[in-house]
């Protein structure tokens, strides 16, 4: 097509083509990488959804379990779990929150602060168990008494406070606990220091400052930050194990008792647990029960971070700087 | 109100450090009542570290210390029992524009509010007359709604000025207010600056020493955290300065 019989000027020199193969195999080396993440992913996702697939539907999610969860649906621990999370959300964000908004606006910044700081993050990334076994100790063996000895009456064992949904919310809420501290506090801090200045400047006081201006433009932040403790809440066996949780608690089938059917101080069933029970517990087990529940627990947290995306994004968009 | 002495702002023996860093070496120094004082010097002299100590902000930033005393109208501000009180005394405009991120009216009611002031009319009576001190009333009268964040640079600094005005102080300063607004803009601000003064009293930090001599009555060159030399402006850009690095720095040829 050439009209001229020019050496084309823009041709590469040897550098640049060298430096353009390197970019070629970097591109290609990083998406290996992120094909190595990908690929199991979804390879786990189809299997458990493929061998799900004959019990999934309407009634999976409305029955309750019977047979020892061989057959039936998936009520009881799905209502359970839901109860859990509403129950360590009630405890943890207030706390979380309020525990962040005085580390990092009220707090000063010295070296006692950043001690605790480090102290919190590093709580975060202790194992779920070791938070399990503190609940042990400290709400079902130490606070349950108390409670009992104060409100039970001792030959009537109907009004005992039993291990369940209120020690384990309390457990699931300390284990999430650092993760809404650490998560708020970031969301706090990115709010730019000139703001707080300039409402200073003008006479507001830090709360004052903080209401109008630093908990408006955090609200993604530590919404996001909530989110992701539902799921932990949602997912995690462990802390539920010696706390409350139990494998089978008889449910109504029906009224009101079958939509609340817990309250706070007996045991419950939990998805996590459930699952954790029916795949290595109980013999003969169909193979679809067990993937069911699994991909129930997968659908559940996949729908809980969803939400926390776009709850994110359409947040970000309202940012006002 | 207390004046003793007659003067609006007194500062002592004011020495202040940020942790191990001493800014001021103690000094003293006192502004009189609906003066124009021009503080000029370079950079990193404590110019604005002076302006925080004044209206008691210095004790957000972890690790600073002030000692020496400050008197605002005779009251020592270290001990005054309305911090609040005297931070409204005194409208700070910082040196680089801050839109909060309201609407431009919550922007000028935030510190009315802040102090209590709920009646409608009356916010929307303080916002104009604000904004029109700011030279910023004709540009955003129409727009009140919309977000502060949104406005250009100069804009946003004379909405700055104009919140620092809504609190109705007695004390204006003005942290190198024209850094980021073009020279039209500057000469308006500097013509309301004029205006002002007959209602209170204007602390002008500036980098730009003509601007200095323009404005004010009295300047102080303040150099290192220390007071070179505090007289009237006459003085001040006069060939007859008693310290020769004054004469130096305002003609440009310090070194």
């Amino acid at each position: 097509m050439s009209t001229s019989t020019l050496e084309n000027p823009f041709a590469p020199s040897d550098f640049e083509r060298w430096k353009q193969r390197k970019v070629t195999i970097s591109k290609w080396i990083m998406f290996g990488c992120c094909a190595i993440l990908v690929i199991p992913l979804v390879l786990i996702l189809i299997d458990i959804f493929a061998k799900a697939a004959p019990v999934l539907s309407l009634d999976y999610f409305w029955d309750n379990p019977t047979n020892k969860g061989k057959e039936g649906g998936l009520w009881a621990p799905l209502a359970g779990t839901f109860s859990l999370v509403i129950g360590s959300l009630v405890i943890v964000t207030p706390i979380g929150i309020f525990a962040a908004i005085y580390l990092n606006e009220y707090a000063r910044h010295g070296w006692m602060n950043r001690i605790i700081g480090i102290t919190v993050t590093s709580l975060a990334g202790v194992p779920s168990i070791v938070h399990a076994l503190f609940g042990l100790g400290a709400f079902v063996l130490v606070m349950l008494p108390g409670i009992n000895s104060i409100f039970a009456d001792p030959k009537d064992p109907s009004t005992l406070w039993q291990a369940g949904l209120l020690t384990a919310s309390l457990t699931v809420a300390v284990m999430n606990l650092p993760v809404v501290i650490t998560s708020t506090r970031e969301a706090l801090a990115a709010v730019p220091m000139t703001f707080r200045e300039a409402c200073w400047n003008v006479g507001a006081t830090r709360w004052q400052t903080i209401r109008a201006i630093v908990l408006p433009n955090s609200l993604s932040g530590i919404l996001t930050g909530v989110i992701l403790v539902v799921s932990r809440a949602a997912g995690e066996t462990a802390p539920i194990l010696f706390t409350g949780a139990t494998f089978f608690k008889f449910v109504a089938n029906e009224g009101w008792d079958k939509i609340f059917p817990y309250n706070l101080r007996e045991p419950f069933m939990a998805m996590a647990m459930h699952l954790n029970i029916i795949s290595n517990q109980i013999s003969q087990m169909p193979e679809k029960m067990k993937f069911g529940s699994a991909a129930v627990l997968i659908l559940l947290i996949l729908v809980i971070n969803s939400f926390s995306i776009v709850l994110r994004v359409w947040l970000r968009g309202r940012k006002k700087w | 109100m207390n004046h003793l002495n007659g003067h609006k702002v007194e500062v002592s023996n004011l020495r202040t450090w940020y942790g191990a860093k001493e800014v001021h070496h103690g000094i003293s120094f006192h502004i009189e009542p609906n003066e124009i004082f021009g503080i000029i010097g370079p950079a990193q002299s404590g110019k604005t570290t002076l302006l925080r100590a004044i209206n008691r902000t210095l004790e957000f930033t972890a690790g600073s210390r002030m000692e020496g005393t400050i008197k605002v109208d005779g009251e020592d501000v270290q001990r005054t029992r309305d911090v609040y009180g005297l931070r409204r005394k005194i409208g700070m405009v910082a040196p680089l524009p801050v839109g909060l991120p309201l609407s431009i009216f919550d922007n000028v009611a935030f510190a009315p509010r802040a102090a209590g002031m709920r009646d409608k009319k009356q916010l929307r009576e303080l916002v104009e007359r604000c904004l029109t001190q700011a030279a910023l009333w004709d540009e955003v009268k129409d727009r009140l709604d919309s977000l502060g964040t949104k406005l250009s640079g100069g804009q946003q600094q004379r909405l700055t000025i104009a919140r620092a005005l809504s609190h109705e102080p007695e004390i204006l300063c003005l942290d190198e207010f024209s850094i980021a607004i073009d020279p039209v803009t500057t000469m308006r601000i500097e013509d309301v600056l004029k205006v002002l003064r007959k209602d209170m009293t204007i602390i002008l930090v500036t980098n730009l020493t003509q601007q200095a001599r323009r404005l004010a009555d009295r300047t102080m060159f303040l150099w290192n955290g220390d007071i070179i030399e505090c007289d009237t402006t006459d003085v001040i850009f006069s060939d007859h300065t008693k310290d020769k690095r004054t004469y130096e720095y305002v003609n440009g040829i310090f070194g």
